[in-house]
C-alpha cells in the first residue's frame, strides 16, 4: 500500500517522535518487567475509572435497587418508557413466531442459526442493519485452547485471573470447553482463519493469556466471523427485520417473556411480535460515554436491551465494571476513541511516554494496562499533549516490522494501516498516539449456562449478559462468548419454545415500573428510554457550544 | 483557539457550513442530522456509510465512507445506505470449490466488460475487477484473498454496468475457499474430539470447586509461553 509522505503529526509531535526513534534500538528485544499482583491492585485502585466514585450512583428502582451503576445508565433505568403514552392493542399481533431474537450482531446471528436447527420459526429483529454490531469491529481475534501445549483448563485459569477471580465459574467452564467447538463450527462454515499451509492455526498472545491461543483472520477477525454468520442466516431463510428495534418487552399474564414491542425507525410505527421464547442480544453501552470517555463502540451501543430487560424484571450483575481498552486513538481528533487493536501489542508494539521510555509491560490485562496509561498521563504527567488538548502515550508500532521483518504490518494489520493512512500517518514508520477508550461492558444480565435470565423464557447473550468475564474481560474472549452462549441460548430457546403454552400478552410490568419511577421521585422528565441512537453535534470537541 | 476553518457542503443539495476538519459523517451531525441509516461502526469496518460526492464544477463522481472521509469545500454528497442486490441462497457444504459453483448462482460475472468502475469506486482500494476475473477462472484462492478486506458497502455493484454484485461473489468465493480448499486444522479436530469425549470435564469441575487462594496460586505460578525469537537481520 502506498501512503502519501505528507505527515499529519505536527512539528512539535515530530520532535517528540525523534526520542522514540532514539530509544528504539535499546528497547528492541528487551522485555519490560510485568507488575506484581500488589502493583496491579495499586494502579487499578488509584487510576482505573471503575474506582472513580463520582462516575457511579445506586439505582433507585427495579430489581437491582441500591446497586452501584454508571450515572449515565442510571439516568436511563430511572427514565420513563418511550412508549408510556402510546396506545397499543395487545390483541393485534404483527409477527407470531417461536423464537424472537433481538439484536443482529454475532450473538444474535449464532442464536438464530441454532434455534433454526431445532426446527422452529425464528425472527431476528435489529435496530440498524443486520451485522451492525461490535462483532464487526472486533479486530484482534478469538481465543480457543486448541493447541497441543494448551487446554481448556489453562484457558480457564487465564479467564479467571483476568477477571480477578470474580467470574461465575460455571459460565467460564462453558466458555473454555465450548471454545474449540465454536472454532470448528466457524471453520466448517468457511471462515478464513489465518493458518499455515498444513492447516495449523496461526495463533498469538493477547493481554493476559499464558498460551498463544488467539485465532485471527488478518485484523478483520470479527468482520470475517460476522459476515460468514450473516451469510449463513440469509442462506437458511431466517426472517430478519432491520431498522426495527425492540423498545419494550411483552410478558404474558404469568410474567414470563412473550414477545416485544418493535419500533419501525423509518415509519415510526409500533409493531407487536409475539414469541414463545425471547433472546436479548443487543450489545453494550459504550455510546453512553461513561465519565465522558471516548468509545470504540458501534453507533448502536446505547444499552437498549439493558433498559427493556430491566423493566421486565431481569436481574443485572457487575454493572459497575466497565472495560477501557488501553489503546484508543488519541490522535488525529477525527478518529478519537477508535480502537487500535490489541493485536498491535500482541505483535510486540509497546507503550512509551514523552521521553520515549516504556513504563508498563505491553501485555498486562486491559484494566491494568489502561490504568497504567492513565497514571502515566494524569498522575506522572509524562503523556504527550495534542493540539486539541488531548493527552496520550505513544504505541511504538514500527517495532513490529523490526521483530518480524518488513511487510509484516501490511500483511497482519491491513485495517489498522489503512485507518491511519487515511489521515496520512504511516504506522510502519511512526508510532501511534493512544489513550484508553470505553470499550466493553463487563456486566449485564445474570444468566445461567444456557443464557437464561431471571425471567422465564427470557435469554440474554453477548455483551448484554454478565458474569462470564467477572470484572475484566481478556481480549479474544468476547468474540468467543457471543458464539458460545449464542449457540447455547439458540439451542435451548429453540427447544423450549416447543413446550411453551401461549397466554395473553401483558404490559403490566411496564405500568408497575412506571409507577415506581414516579414514586421514587427520580423521573428525569426530559428523557425517555431506550434512547436508540446517541446524539452528536461535535461542537464541544471543536470548542464550540 | 483560533477561528475554525469552515467549508460549504451540500447534503442532498442543501447547503451547510461545517468545520473543514470533520469527516462527512460528523459534518452531517454537525449540520443537525440524527443518523439512522448510513451510519454504523464509525470506524471503517461495516460499510454502512457509502457516500457518493462531487466537487462543484467537476464532472467526476467520487466515493468514500462517510466516517473515514474528510469534507471538502463545495462537496455535493448523498449516501447510499442500501443497495437492492440479488443474493443467492446456497448450502456451502454441498458446493464444490470451482468456477461453476459461483457462475451457477452469479452467471453475470461473465458479463463483465472490463470497465474497471468497481475498482475505481472501492473505498477499500481493492482490485475488484481483478478478483471477479479470478472468480471467472475459478481461482478461488486469489479471489478470496484479494476480496478479503471487502466491507460489503455496495458501491461496486451500484456502478457495475453488467449488474454484477461483486461483494456477494467475494463472500461465496471466500466461503468456498475456507470450507473446501484451506487445509483443515488437525489439532483443532483433535481438541474437539477430546472435548466431546469429556476429557476436560473432571478437570474443569475441580477448578470450579477450587478455593480462591488455590486458584490464585495456580494463576500466579502458571508458565507463560514465550515470544518468538527476533529476526533482527
Amino acid at each position: 500500500m502506498s501512503i502519501p509522505v505528507r505527515v499529519m503529526y505536527t512539528p512539535q509531535m515530530r520532535e517528540l517522535i525523534k526520542k522514540v526513534e532514539e530509544t528504539r534500538p535499546s528497547r528492541l528485544g528487551i522485555d519490560f518487567p510485568r507488575m506484581t499482583p500488589e502493583e496491579r491492585q495499586d494502579v487499578l485502585k488509584k487510576f482505573h475509572p471503575d474506582f472513580i466514585e463520582s462516575g457511579f450512583r445506586p439505582v433507585k428502582i427495579g430489581v437491582n435497587k441500591g446497586d452501584r451503576v454508571p450515572q449515565e445508565l442510571a439516568d436511563l433505568l430511572e427514565a420513563p418508557s418511550m412508549i408510556r403514552n402510546v396506545e397499543l392493542d395487545l390483541e393485534k399481533i404483527n409477527y407470531d413466531v417461536d423464537v424472537l431474537i433481538i439484536g443482529g450482531g454475532g450473538a444474535g446471528a449464532a442464536a438464530a442459526l441454532l434455534a433454526r436447527e431445532q426446527g422452529v420459526e425464528v425472527l431476528l429483529v435489529t435496530k440498524l442493519r443486520f451485522g451492525d454490531a461490535n462483532t464487526m469491529m472486533a479486530q484482534g481475534g478469538i481465543q480457543a485452547a486448541d493447541k497441543g501445549n494448551d487446554s481448556p483448563l489453562i484457558h480457564y485459569l487465564d479467564v479467571m485471573g483476568g477477571g480477578h477471580f470474580t467470574n461465575i465459574p460455571a459460565l467460564v467452564s462453558n466458555l473454555v470447553n465450548d471454545a474449540p467447538l465454536v472454532i470448528k463450527w466457524l471453520e466448517d462454515m468457511g471462515t478464513m482463519f489465518d493458518k499455515k499451509e498444513d492447516g495449523t492455526m496461526i495463533t498469538i498472545h493477547g493481554g493476559g493469556t499464558s498460551r498463544k491461543r488467539m485465532h485471527t483472520a488478518r485484523d478483520y477477525t470479527g468482520a470475517e466471523i460476522m459476515r460468514t454468520l450473516r451469510d449463513e442466516v440469509m442462506n437458511r431463510g431466517i426472517n430478519v427485520i432491520e431498522f426495527s428495534p425492540a423498545v419494550e418487552l411483552l410478558l404474558d399474564e404469568d410474567g414470563k417473556a412473550a414477545g416485544a414491542v418493535l419500533y419501525n425507525l423509518e415509519t415510526e410505527q409500533y409493531l407487536l411480535a409475539r414469541a414463545k421464547t425471547v433472546i436479548l442480544a443487543t450489545g453494550g453501552s459504550g455510546r453512553l460515554h461513561y465519565q465522558n470517555f471516548p468509545t470504540s463502540n458501534h453507533y448502536g451501543a446505547t444499552a437498549d436491551g439493558l433498559v427493556i430487560g430491566y423493566r421486565a424484571g431481569a436481574k443485572l450483575i457487575f454493572m459497575d465494571t466497565i472495560q477501557y481498552h488501553p489503546t484508543g486513538a488519541a490522535y488525529p481528533p477525527q478518529i478519537l476513541g477508535l480502537l487500535v487493536t490489541e493485536k498491535v501489542r500482541g505483535l510486540g508494539a509497546t507503550p512509551l511516554n514523552i521521553k520515549g521510555e516504556q513504563f508498563v509491560h505491553h501485555l498486562e490485562t486491559r484494566d491494568v494496562e489502561s490504568a497504567a496509561i492513565i497514571r502515566e498521563c494524569n498522575g506522572r504527567k509524562m503523556g504527550i499533549t495534542t493540539p486539541t488538548g488531548m493527552v496520550g502515550v505513544w504505541l511504538d508500532s514500527p517495532l513490529i516490522d523490526l521483530i518480524y521483518g518488513e511487510g509484516y504490518i501490511e500483511k497482519q494489520l491491513p485495517a489498522m494501516l489503512r485507518q491511519f493512512a487515511r489521515f496520512d500517518i504511516d504506522i510502519r514508520k511512526d508510532p501511534m498516539l493512544i489513550y484508553p477508550t470505553l470499550h466493553y461492558q463487563n456486566g449485564g444480565f445474570l444468566i445461567d449456562e444456557y443464557g437464561c435470565t431471571s425471567i422465564e423464557n427470557l435469554y440474554a447473550i453477548g455483551e448484554n449478559s454478565g458474569g462470564i468475564h467477572g470484572r475484566n474481560r481478556l481480549m479474544g474472549n468476547s468474540l468467543l462468548d457471543i458464539l458460545v452462549f449464542g449457540r447455547r441460548a439458540g439451542y435451548h430457546a429453540g427447544l423450549k419454545s416447543k413446550e411453551v403454552k401461549q397466554k395473553k400478552l401483558s404490559l403490566q410490568h411496564l405500568y408497575n415500573y412506571q409507577r415506581e419511577v414516579e414514586q421514587s421521585g427520580s423521573a428525569i422528565v426530559d428523557r425517555v428510554s431506550p434512547v436508540l441512537v446517541p446524539h452528536y453535534t461535535h461542537r464541544e470537541a471543536l470548542g464550540l457550544f | 483557539m483560533s477561528a475554525l476553518e469552515m467549508v460549504d457542503i451540500y447534503i442532498m443539495g442543501k447547503k451547510y457550513m461545517v468545520p473543514a476538519s470533520l469527516t462527512i459523517m460528523n459534518a452531517m451531525e454537525f449540520a443537525g442530522y440524527e443518523l439512522k441509516r448510513g451510519c454504523g461502526c464509525r470506524a471503517g469496518f461495516c460499510g454502512a456509510c457509502a457516500t457518493v460526492y462531487r466537487i462543484a464544477g467537476h464532472y467526476e463522481l467520487k466515493v468514500g465512507l462517510a466516517c473515514q472521509t474528510r469534507v471538502e469545500h463545495e462537496m455535493y454528497l448523498a449516501q447510499i445506505p442500501f443497495f437492492p442486490a440479488l443474493k443467492a441462497f446456497y448450502d456451502i457444504e454441498d458446493l464444490e470449490p470451482k468456477a461453476s459453483s459461483i457462475s451457477r448462482y452469479y452467471p453475470e460475472i461473465y458479463r463483465c466488460i472490463g470497465c474497471n468502475s468497481c475498482t475505481k469506486v472501492c473505498p477499500q482500494d481493492l482490485n475488484v475487477m481483478q478478483y471477479i476475473a479470478h472468480a471467472q477462472r475459478g481461482d478461488l484462492y486469489r479471489c478470496a484473498s484479494e476480496s478479503f478486506d471487502c466491507i460489503m458497502c455496495g458501491l461496486c455493484a451500484s456502478r457495475c454496468p453488467a449488474h454484477i454484485v461483486q461483494y456477494y461473489v467475494g463472500i461465496l468465493a471466500r466461503r468456498l475457499y475456507g470450507r473446501h480448499i484451506l487445509a483443515k486444522s488437525i489439532h483443532l479436530q483433535q481438541r474437539v474430539d477430546e472435548v466431546i469425549e469429556g476429557k476436560y470435564t473432571a478437570g474443569l469441575e475441580a477448578l470450579m470447586a477450587a478455593g480462591l487462594e488455590e486458584l490464585k496460586a495456580a494463576y500466579n505460578n502458571r508458565d507463560i509461553e514465550t515470544e518468538p525469537k527476533l529476526c533482527l537481520g
